[in-house]
Protein backbone atom coordinates (compact mmCIF):
# COMPACT_ATOMS: atom_id res chain seq x y z
CA UNK A 1 0.00 0.00 0.00
CA UNK A 2 1.31 3.65 -0.98
CA UNK A 3 0.41 5.73 1.45
CA UNK A 4 1.22 9.00 -0.52
CA UNK A 5 -1.81 7.73 -2.89
CA UNK A 6 -3.98 9.34 -0.26
CA UNK A 7 -2.06 13.16 -0.45
CA UNK A 8 -4.67 14.11 -2.34
CA UNK A 9 -7.97 12.75 -1.06
CA UNK A 10 -7.40 13.66 2.72
CA UNK A 11 -6.67 17.46 1.76
CA UNK A 12 -9.96 17.36 0.06
CA UNK A 13 -11.43 15.77 2.98
CA UNK A 14 -9.69 18.44 5.35
CA UNK A 15 -11.26 21.14 3.62
CA UNK A 16 -14.87 19.15 3.33
CA UNK A 17 -14.49 18.72 7.18
CA UNK A 18 -15.35 22.50 8.14
CA UNK A 19 -18.96 21.71 6.44
CA UNK A 20 -19.55 19.35 9.19
CA UNK A 21 -21.99 19.76 11.74
CA UNK A 22 -20.01 20.63 15.08
CA UNK A 23 -21.52 20.34 18.96
CA UNK A 24 -22.20 24.10 18.36
CA UNK A 25 -24.21 23.31 15.06
CA UNK A 26 -26.46 20.72 17.18
CA UNK A 27 -26.80 23.20 20.03
CA UNK A 28 -28.28 25.52 17.11
CA UNK A 29 -30.80 22.64 16.16
CA UNK A 30 -31.47 22.06 19.38
CA UNK A 31 -32.48 25.62 20.05
CA UNK A 32 -34.73 26.09 16.96
CA UNK A 33 -38.36 25.93 18.03
CA UNK A 34 -39.67 23.67 15.38
CA UNK A 35 -38.56 21.48 12.47
CA UNK A 36 -38.93 23.99 9.89
CA UNK A 37 -36.41 26.23 11.51
CA UNK A 38 -34.10 23.14 12.04
CA UNK A 39 -34.38 22.86 8.14
CA UNK A 40 -34.27 26.26 7.01
CA UNK A 41 -30.40 25.85 9.77
CA UNK A 42 -29.11 22.45 7.88
CA UNK A 43 -30.15 24.92 4.30
CA UNK A 44 -28.13 27.81 5.45
CA UNK A 45 -25.13 25.21 6.33
CA UNK A 46 -25.23 23.82 2.63
CA UNK A 47 -27.50 20.74 3.37
CA UNK A 48 -30.38 19.43 0.76
CA UNK A 49 -30.34 19.75 -3.32
CA UNK A 50 -29.39 23.47 -3.31
CA UNK A 51 -33.28 23.99 -4.37
CA UNK A 52 -34.38 25.55 -0.44
CA UNK A 53 -36.84 21.94 -0.22
CA UNK A 54 -38.29 21.80 3.05
CA UNK A 55 -38.47 18.19 2.44
CA UNK A 56 -36.46 16.86 5.85
CA UNK A 57 -36.02 12.62 4.20
CA UNK A 58 -35.31 13.98 0.65
CA UNK A 59 -32.65 16.32 2.00
CA UNK A 60 -30.87 13.80 4.30
CA UNK A 61 -31.01 11.16 2.05
CA UNK A 62 -29.12 14.10 -0.43
CA UNK A 63 -26.66 14.68 2.34
CA UNK A 64 -25.80 10.75 2.21
CA UNK A 65 -25.67 10.20 -1.59
CA UNK A 66 -22.99 13.46 -1.50
CA UNK A 67 -20.87 12.02 1.11
CA UNK A 68 -20.61 8.84 -1.01
CA UNK A 69 -20.52 11.28 -4.50
CA UNK A 70 -17.10 12.68 -2.69
CA UNK A 71 -15.73 9.32 -1.83
CA UNK A 72 -16.13 8.25 -5.71
CA UNK A 73 -14.56 11.17 -6.79
CA UNK A 74 -11.33 11.14 -4.01
CA UNK A 75 -10.65 7.65 -3.22
CA UNK A 76 -8.09 6.02 -5.38
CA UNK A 77 -9.77 2.24 -4.67
CA UNK A 78 -12.95 2.15 -3.58
CA UNK A 79 -12.76 -1.05 -2.25
CA UNK A 80 -11.76 -0.32 0.67
CA UNK A 81 -14.96 1.16 1.42
CA UNK A 82 -16.80 -1.97 0.87
CA UNK A 83 -16.93 -2.68 4.46
CA UNK A 84 -19.06 0.23 5.14
CA UNK A 85 -21.42 -0.74 2.69
CA UNK A 86 -22.06 -4.66 3.89
CA UNK A 87 -25.04 -3.13 6.21
CA UNK A 88 -27.00 -2.16 3.51
CA UNK A 89 -26.09 -5.06 1.03
CA UNK A 90 -27.26 -7.77 3.66
CA UNK A 91 -30.09 -5.35 4.34
CA UNK A 92 -31.20 -5.32 0.60
CA UNK A 93 -30.94 -9.46 1.25
CA UNK A 94 -32.75 -9.81 3.70
CA UNK A 95 -35.66 -7.66 2.46
CA UNK A 96 -35.92 -9.77 -0.94
CA UNK A 97 -35.85 -13.15 0.89
CA UNK A 98 -38.59 -11.82 2.92
CA UNK A 99 -40.87 -10.25 -0.33
CA UNK A 100 -39.93 -13.56 -2.39
CA UNK A 101 -40.62 -16.13 0.59
CA UNK A 102 -43.93 -14.01 1.98
CA UNK A 103 -45.02 -12.87 -1.65
CA UNK A 104 -45.74 -9.35 0.24
CA UNK A 105 -44.80 -6.06 -1.52
CA UNK A 106 -43.37 -3.81 0.23
CA UNK A 107 -41.96 -0.08 -1.54
CA UNK A 108 -38.55 1.49 -0.43
CA UNK A 109 -37.45 -1.08 1.48
CA UNK A 110 -34.29 -1.18 -0.72
CA UNK A 111 -31.04 0.48 -0.39
CA UNK A 112 -29.71 1.44 -4.34
CA UNK A 113 -26.74 2.95 -3.16
CA UNK A 114 -24.61 -0.16 -3.00
CA UNK A 115 -23.31 -3.19 -4.89
CA UNK A 116 -26.05 -5.43 -5.15
CA UNK A 117 -28.99 -2.65 -5.28
CA UNK A 118 -32.70 -4.09 -4.72
CA UNK A 119 -33.75 -4.51 -8.17
CA UNK A 120 -30.97 -7.03 -9.04
CA UNK A 121 -30.95 -8.84 -5.64
CA UNK A 122 -34.94 -9.54 -5.71
CA UNK A 123 -34.02 -11.61 -9.57
CA UNK A 124 -31.07 -13.18 -7.54
CA UNK A 125 -33.22 -14.36 -4.46
CA UNK A 126 -35.85 -15.60 -6.99
CA UNK A 127 -33.83 -17.21 -9.49
CA UNK A 128 -32.26 -18.48 -6.26
CA UNK A 129 -28.61 -17.96 -8.18
CA UNK A 130 -27.21 -17.44 -4.31
CA UNK A 131 -23.58 -18.44 -6.00
CA UNK A 132 -24.02 -15.03 -7.75
CA UNK A 133 -23.86 -13.91 -4.10
CA UNK A 134 -19.98 -12.69 -3.09
CA UNK A 135 -18.03 -14.02 0.19
CA UNK A 136 -20.51 -15.99 2.96
CA UNK A 137 -23.89 -13.78 1.80
CA UNK A 138 -24.19 -17.11 -0.36
CA UNK A 139 -24.77 -19.28 2.11
CA UNK A 140 -26.47 -17.15 4.56
CA UNK A 141 -28.99 -15.97 1.85
CA UNK A 142 -29.80 -19.85 1.12
CA UNK A 143 -30.25 -20.82 4.50
CA UNK A 144 -32.07 -17.65 5.53
CA UNK A 145 -34.64 -18.45 2.34
CA UNK A 146 -34.74 -22.28 3.91
CA UNK A 147 -35.29 -21.16 6.96
CA UNK A 148 -38.24 -18.68 6.62
CA UNK A 149 -39.68 -21.08 3.32
CA UNK A 150 -40.18 -23.52 6.20
CA UNK A 151 -40.62 -22.13 9.76
CA UNK A 152 -41.88 -18.69 8.53
CA UNK A 153 -39.98 -17.46 11.27
CA UNK A 154 -39.24 -13.33 10.43
CA UNK A 155 -36.96 -12.92 13.47
CA UNK A 156 -34.77 -16.28 13.10
CA UNK A 157 -34.25 -14.99 9.31
CA UNK A 158 -33.15 -11.90 10.49
CA UNK A 159 -30.67 -13.25 12.65
CA UNK A 160 -28.79 -15.41 10.20
CA UNK A 161 -28.74 -12.66 7.69
CA UNK A 162 -27.37 -10.35 10.75
CA UNK A 163 -24.90 -12.83 11.50
CA UNK A 164 -23.73 -12.72 7.82
CA UNK A 165 -23.41 -9.18 8.30
CA UNK A 166 -20.92 -9.15 11.09
CA UNK A 167 -19.51 -12.12 10.02
CA UNK A 168 -18.47 -10.15 6.32
CA UNK A 169 -17.11 -7.09 8.47
CA UNK A 170 -14.97 -9.24 11.00
CA UNK A 171 -13.29 -10.32 8.20
CA UNK A 172 -12.90 -7.80 5.92
CA UNK A 173 -11.26 -6.30 9.14
CA UNK A 174 -8.91 -9.04 9.37
CA UNK A 175 -8.53 -9.10 5.98
CA UNK A 176 -7.69 -5.08 5.88
CA UNK A 177 -4.29 -3.36 5.81
CA UNK A 178 -5.65 -0.39 7.13
CA UNK A 179 -5.61 -0.10 10.82
CA UNK A 180 -9.05 2.30 10.29
CA UNK A 181 -10.77 -0.46 8.73
CA UNK A 182 -9.41 -3.29 11.44
CA UNK A 183 -10.65 -0.82 14.55
CA UNK A 184 -14.00 -0.40 12.54
CA UNK A 185 -14.96 -3.65 11.79
CA UNK A 186 -13.49 -4.83 15.51
CA UNK A 187 -15.75 -2.05 16.89
CA UNK A 188 -19.18 -2.58 15.15
CA UNK A 189 -19.22 -6.56 16.02
CA UNK A 190 -18.44 -5.86 18.70
CA UNK A 191 -20.59 -3.32 19.65
CA UNK A 192 -23.32 -5.34 17.98
CA UNK A 193 -22.67 -8.21 20.38
CA UNK A 194 -23.28 -5.77 23.13
CA UNK A 195 -26.76 -4.73 21.81
CA UNK A 196 -27.55 -8.83 20.87
CA UNK A 197 -26.81 -9.36 24.95
CA UNK A 198 -29.16 -6.09 26.18
CA UNK A 199 -32.02 -6.71 23.40
CA UNK A 200 -32.00 -10.68 24.48
CA UNK A 201 -31.82 -9.83 28.33
CA UNK A 202 -34.51 -7.45 28.10
CA UNK A 203 -36.58 -9.75 25.95
CA UNK A 204 -35.51 -13.08 27.69
CA UNK A 205 -33.67 -15.01 25.16
CA UNK A 206 -32.05 -18.05 25.28
CA UNK A 207 -27.95 -18.36 25.56
CA UNK A 208 -28.46 -20.38 22.38
CA UNK A 209 -30.52 -17.91 20.33
CA UNK A 210 -27.41 -15.37 21.97
CA UNK A 211 -24.73 -17.38 20.65
CA UNK A 212 -26.09 -18.21 16.94
CA UNK A 213 -26.85 -14.12 16.74
CA UNK A 214 -23.33 -13.16 18.20
CA UNK A 215 -20.35 -12.78 16.08
CA UNK A 216 -16.88 -13.43 17.24
CA UNK A 217 -14.72 -10.44 17.62
CA UNK A 218 -11.59 -9.94 19.61
CA UNK A 219 -12.51 -8.05 22.55
CA UNK A 220 -15.68 -9.59 23.42
CA UNK A 221 -15.97 -12.88 24.66
CA UNK A 222 -19.27 -13.96 23.36
CA UNK A 223 -19.84 -16.69 25.58
CA UNK A 224 -19.19 -15.05 28.55
CA UNK A 225 -21.58 -12.49 27.59
CA UNK A 226 -24.15 -14.78 26.15
CA UNK A 227 -23.91 -16.25 29.67
CA UNK A 228 -23.80 -12.33 31.31
CA UNK A 229 -27.24 -11.85 29.39
CA UNK A 230 -29.30 -15.10 30.51
CA UNK A 231 -28.50 -14.13 34.42
CA UNK A 232 -29.57 -10.57 33.32
CA UNK A 233 -28.74 -6.70 33.30
CA UNK A 234 -26.38 -6.31 36.33
CA UNK A 235 -24.28 -9.52 35.20
CA UNK A 236 -24.20 -7.45 31.46
CA UNK A 237 -23.14 -4.54 33.54
CA UNK A 238 -20.12 -6.22 35.59
CA UNK A 239 -18.72 -8.47 32.46
CA UNK A 240 -18.07 -5.19 30.32
CA UNK A 241 -17.08 -3.62 33.30
CA UNK A 242 -13.67 -5.46 32.60
CA UNK A 243 -13.55 -4.79 29.17
CA UNK A 244 -12.58 -2.12 26.88
CA UNK A 245 -16.35 -1.23 27.02
CA UNK A 246 -16.56 -0.40 30.83
CA UNK A 247 -18.04 3.24 29.85
CA UNK A 248 -20.93 1.08 27.86
CA UNK A 249 -21.81 -0.80 30.96
CA UNK A 250 -22.44 2.85 32.87
CA UNK A 251 -25.08 4.16 30.03
CA UNK A 252 -26.79 0.28 30.37
CA UNK A 253 -27.73 1.71 34.10
CA UNK A 254 -28.80 4.89 32.72
CA UNK A 255 -31.66 4.18 30.02
CA UNK A 256 -31.84 2.56 26.94
CA UNK A 257 -31.35 5.40 24.60
CA UNK A 258 -28.44 6.54 26.66
CA UNK A 259 -27.04 3.14 25.72
CA UNK A 260 -27.52 3.59 22.43
CA UNK A 261 -26.02 6.67 22.14
CA UNK A 262 -22.88 5.56 23.56
CA UNK A 263 -22.76 2.90 21.18
CA UNK A 264 -22.68 5.66 18.59
CA UNK A 265 -20.32 7.80 20.65
CA UNK A 266 -17.79 5.40 20.59
CA UNK A 267 -17.60 4.51 17.01
CA UNK A 268 -16.87 8.24 16.85
CA UNK A 269 -14.16 8.23 19.41
CA UNK A 270 -13.08 4.73 17.07
CA UNK A 271 -12.55 7.78 14.22
CA UNK A 272 -11.18 10.24 16.03
CA UNK A 273 -7.68 10.16 15.99
CA UNK A 274 -8.77 10.30 11.74
CA UNK A 275 -8.56 13.91 12.53
CA UNK A 276 -4.38 14.31 12.83
CA UNK A 277 -3.74 11.60 10.25
CA UNK A 278 -2.34 13.00 6.44
CA UNK A 279 -1.60 10.25 4.71
CA UNK A 280 -3.68 7.14 4.25
CA UNK A 281 -7.40 6.16 3.57
CA UNK A 282 -8.01 6.68 7.84
CA UNK A 283 -9.66 10.23 7.36
CA UNK A 284 -11.56 8.98 4.30
CA UNK A 285 -13.47 6.71 6.37
CA UNK A 286 -13.24 8.62 9.35
CA UNK A 287 -15.44 11.34 7.09
CA UNK A 288 -17.99 8.53 5.97
CA UNK A 289 -18.50 7.46 9.33
CA UNK A 290 -18.73 11.36 10.85
CA UNK A 291 -21.12 12.26 8.28
CA UNK A 292 -23.52 9.18 9.20
CA UNK A 293 -23.49 10.13 12.73
CA UNK A 294 -24.27 13.30 11.47
CA UNK A 295 -26.99 12.80 9.45
CA UNK A 296 -28.43 10.45 11.85
CA UNK A 297 -28.11 12.44 14.92
CA UNK A 298 -29.49 15.48 12.55
CA UNK A 299 -32.54 12.76 11.51
CA UNK A 300 -33.19 12.66 15.22
CA UNK A 301 -33.77 15.68 16.04
CA UNK A 302 -36.07 16.76 12.71
CA UNK A 303 -38.40 13.73 14.17
CA UNK A 304 -38.46 14.74 17.57
CA UNK A 305 -38.76 18.35 16.53
CA UNK A 306 -41.81 17.10 14.39
CA UNK A 307 -43.81 15.18 17.37
CA UNK A 308 -43.03 18.18 19.86
CA UNK A 309 -40.42 16.08 22.03
CA UNK A 310 -39.36 18.10 25.12
CA UNK A 311 -35.32 19.28 24.74
CA UNK A 312 -34.38 16.93 27.49
CA UNK A 313 -35.65 14.14 25.96
CA UNK A 314 -33.90 15.13 22.42
CA UNK A 315 -30.54 15.92 24.13
CA UNK A 316 -30.63 12.30 25.55
CA UNK A 317 -30.06 11.00 22.32
CA UNK A 318 -27.92 13.54 20.85
CA UNK A 319 -24.57 11.78 19.51
CA UNK A 320 -21.13 13.48 19.68
CA UNK A 321 -19.89 14.99 16.72
CA UNK A 322 -16.46 13.96 14.64
CA UNK A 323 -15.21 17.71 14.76
CA UNK B 1 44.45 9.90 -14.60
CA UNK B 2 43.77 13.22 -14.45
CA UNK B 3 40.80 12.70 -16.72
CA UNK B 4 39.89 10.56 -13.46
CA UNK B 5 39.82 13.26 -11.73
CA UNK B 6 37.68 15.10 -13.26
CA UNK B 7 35.06 12.87 -13.74
CA UNK B 8 35.12 12.39 -10.42
CA UNK B 9 34.15 16.28 -9.45
CA UNK B 10 31.55 16.08 -12.40
CA UNK B 11 29.86 13.37 -10.77
CA UNK B 12 30.06 15.39 -7.67
CA UNK B 13 28.34 18.25 -9.89
CA UNK B 14 25.87 15.42 -10.85
CA UNK B 15 25.29 14.18 -7.49
CA UNK B 16 24.50 17.59 -5.96
CA UNK B 17 22.16 18.71 -8.65
CA UNK B 18 20.42 15.08 -9.53
CA UNK B 19 19.59 13.81 -5.79
CA UNK B 20 18.48 17.49 -4.46
CA UNK B 21 16.48 18.35 -7.79
CA UNK B 22 15.10 14.71 -7.58
CA UNK B 23 13.99 15.67 -3.39
CA UNK B 24 12.45 18.65 -4.37
CA UNK B 25 10.88 17.38 -7.40
CA UNK B 26 8.97 14.60 -5.06
CA UNK B 27 8.24 16.81 -2.15
CA UNK B 28 7.05 19.38 -3.88
CA UNK B 29 4.66 17.11 -6.15
CA UNK B 30 3.41 15.57 -2.44
CA UNK B 31 2.35 19.14 -1.23
CA UNK B 32 1.12 19.93 -4.50
CA UNK B 33 -1.49 16.99 -4.53
CA UNK B 34 -2.46 18.39 -1.04
CA UNK B 35 -2.73 21.96 -2.56
CA UNK B 36 -5.02 20.48 -5.55
CA UNK B 37 -7.52 18.72 -2.64
CA UNK B 38 -7.92 21.72 -0.18
CA UNK B 39 -8.29 23.97 -4.17
CA UNK B 40 -10.38 22.09 -5.08
CA UNK B 41 -12.95 22.36 -2.26
CA UNK B 42 -11.95 25.89 -1.63
CA UNK B 43 -9.86 28.14 -3.98
CA UNK B 44 -9.77 31.24 -1.66
CA UNK B 45 -6.66 29.48 -0.53
CA UNK B 46 -4.82 29.27 -3.44
CA UNK B 47 -1.98 31.86 -2.15
CA UNK B 48 -1.32 29.70 1.52
CA UNK B 49 -1.24 26.34 -0.08
CA UNK B 50 1.34 27.58 -2.78
CA UNK B 51 3.51 29.38 -0.41
CA UNK B 52 3.03 25.89 1.22
CA UNK B 53 3.89 23.84 -1.70
CA UNK B 54 7.12 25.65 -3.10
CA UNK B 55 8.70 25.24 0.53
CA UNK B 56 10.47 21.52 -0.55
CA UNK B 57 11.48 23.21 -4.33
CA UNK B 58 14.30 25.29 -2.14
CA UNK B 59 16.75 22.02 -2.36
CA UNK B 60 16.94 21.95 -5.81
CA UNK B 61 17.88 25.25 -5.69
CA UNK B 62 20.50 24.48 -3.24
CA UNK B 63 21.80 21.54 -4.98
CA UNK B 64 22.11 24.08 -8.74
CA UNK B 65 23.98 26.32 -6.29
CA UNK B 66 26.79 23.87 -5.63
CA UNK B 67 26.23 22.56 -9.13
CA UNK B 68 27.55 26.02 -10.70
CA UNK B 69 30.08 26.63 -8.22
CA UNK B 70 31.69 23.08 -8.87
CA UNK B 71 31.54 23.37 -12.32
CA UNK B 72 32.99 27.07 -11.95
CA UNK B 73 35.47 25.87 -9.44
CA UNK B 74 37.08 22.80 -11.52
CA UNK B 75 37.14 25.53 -14.77
CA UNK B 76 33.93 24.32 -17.08
CA UNK B 77 32.05 27.33 -16.70
CA UNK B 78 33.94 30.29 -18.09
CA UNK B 79 37.23 28.99 -19.18
CA UNK B 80 39.46 26.27 -19.97
CA UNK B 81 39.05 23.26 -17.57
CA UNK B 82 41.44 22.63 -14.94
CA UNK B 83 43.99 20.22 -14.07
CA UNK B 84 42.16 18.07 -11.35
CA UNK B 85 43.85 14.85 -10.02
CA UNK B 86 42.21 11.55 -8.46
CA UNK B 87 42.66 12.79 -5.05
CA UNK B 88 41.06 16.24 -6.04
CA UNK B 89 38.55 15.03 -8.27
CA UNK B 90 37.33 12.62 -4.95
CA UNK B 91 37.18 15.80 -2.45
CA UNK B 92 35.01 17.94 -4.96
CA UNK B 93 32.90 14.47 -5.08
CA UNK B 94 32.77 14.21 -1.67
CA UNK B 95 31.98 17.95 -0.97
CA UNK B 96 29.24 17.76 -3.29
CA UNK B 97 27.62 15.19 -1.22
CA UNK B 98 26.31 16.47 1.87
CA UNK B 99 23.84 18.26 -0.24
CA UNK B 100 22.84 15.88 -2.79
CA UNK B 101 22.14 13.47 0.20
CA UNK B 102 20.29 15.84 2.55
CA UNK B 103 18.60 17.38 -0.24
CA UNK B 104 17.23 14.21 -0.93
CA UNK B 105 15.80 13.01 1.79
CA UNK B 106 15.02 16.64 3.69
CA UNK B 107 12.76 17.28 0.37
CA UNK B 108 10.88 14.59 0.70
CA UNK B 109 10.76 15.01 4.55
CA UNK B 110 9.70 18.60 4.05
CA UNK B 111 7.09 17.36 1.41
CA UNK B 112 4.98 15.08 3.85
CA UNK B 113 4.97 17.78 6.50
CA UNK B 114 4.11 20.74 4.01
CA UNK B 115 1.35 18.32 2.93
CA UNK B 116 0.12 18.40 6.60
CA UNK B 117 0.60 22.11 7.03
CA UNK B 118 -1.46 22.38 4.64
CA UNK B 119 -4.49 20.17 6.02
CA UNK B 120 -3.82 22.79 8.86
CA UNK B 121 -4.52 25.50 6.50
CA UNK B 122 -7.45 23.90 5.26
CA UNK B 123 -9.10 23.82 8.31
CA UNK B 124 -7.53 26.56 10.60
CA UNK B 125 -6.41 29.72 7.59
CA UNK B 126 -5.71 31.67 10.39
CA UNK B 127 -2.92 29.69 11.39
CA UNK B 128 -1.17 29.83 8.70
CA UNK B 129 2.16 31.44 9.97
CA UNK B 130 2.56 28.55 13.25
CA UNK B 131 1.63 25.48 9.95
CA UNK B 132 4.10 27.18 7.90
CA UNK B 133 7.09 26.85 10.80
CA UNK B 134 6.84 22.97 10.67
CA UNK B 135 7.78 22.13 7.11
CA UNK B 136 10.74 25.47 7.50
CA UNK B 137 12.13 23.57 10.30
CA UNK B 138 12.82 20.80 7.98
CA UNK B 139 14.58 23.52 5.84
CA UNK B 140 17.24 24.02 8.27
CA UNK B 141 19.07 21.10 7.72
CA UNK B 142 19.20 21.24 3.96
CA UNK B 143 20.74 24.65 4.87
CA UNK B 144 23.48 23.22 7.23
CA UNK B 145 24.11 20.74 4.42
CA UNK B 146 24.43 23.86 1.48
CA UNK B 147 26.74 25.40 4.22
CA UNK B 148 29.12 22.52 4.27
CA UNK B 149 28.99 21.40 0.75
CA UNK B 150 29.95 25.46 -0.10
CA UNK B 151 32.55 25.79 2.56
CA UNK B 152 34.44 22.76 1.48
CA UNK B 153 34.09 23.04 -2.35
CA UNK B 154 35.62 26.63 -1.78
CA UNK B 155 38.31 25.21 0.52
CA UNK B 156 39.32 22.71 -2.04
CA UNK B 157 42.97 23.82 -3.42
CA UNK B 158 42.73 23.32 -7.61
Amino acid sequence: MNELEYTYAVARIRALENSLLSDADIERLLACPDEGQCLQLLIEKGWGDGTGSMDAPAMLKKEEEKAWEVIEDVAPDMSVFDVLSYPKLFHNLKAAVKQVCTGKVTENVFYEDCAIPGSEMLRIVQNKEFQRLPGNMGAAAAEAYDTLLHTKDGQLCDVIVDRATLDAIYEAGLKAEDEIIQEYAESTVAIADIKIAVRSQKTAKSIDFMKRAMAHCRSINTEQLAKAAASGIDAIRDYLSGTSYAEGAATLMESPSAFERWCDNRMIETIRPQKYNTFSVGPLVAYVVARENEIKTARIILTAKQNGFPEDSIRERIREMYV
Amino acid sequence: MNELGMVYALLGAAAAVFLSGTGSAKGVGIAGQAAAGVISEDPSKFAKVLIMQLLPGTQGLYGLIIGFVTLSKIGLLGGGAADISVKTGLMVLGACLPVGIVGLFSAISQGKTSAAAIGVVAKKPDQFGKAMLFPAMVETYAILALLISFLAVSAIQI
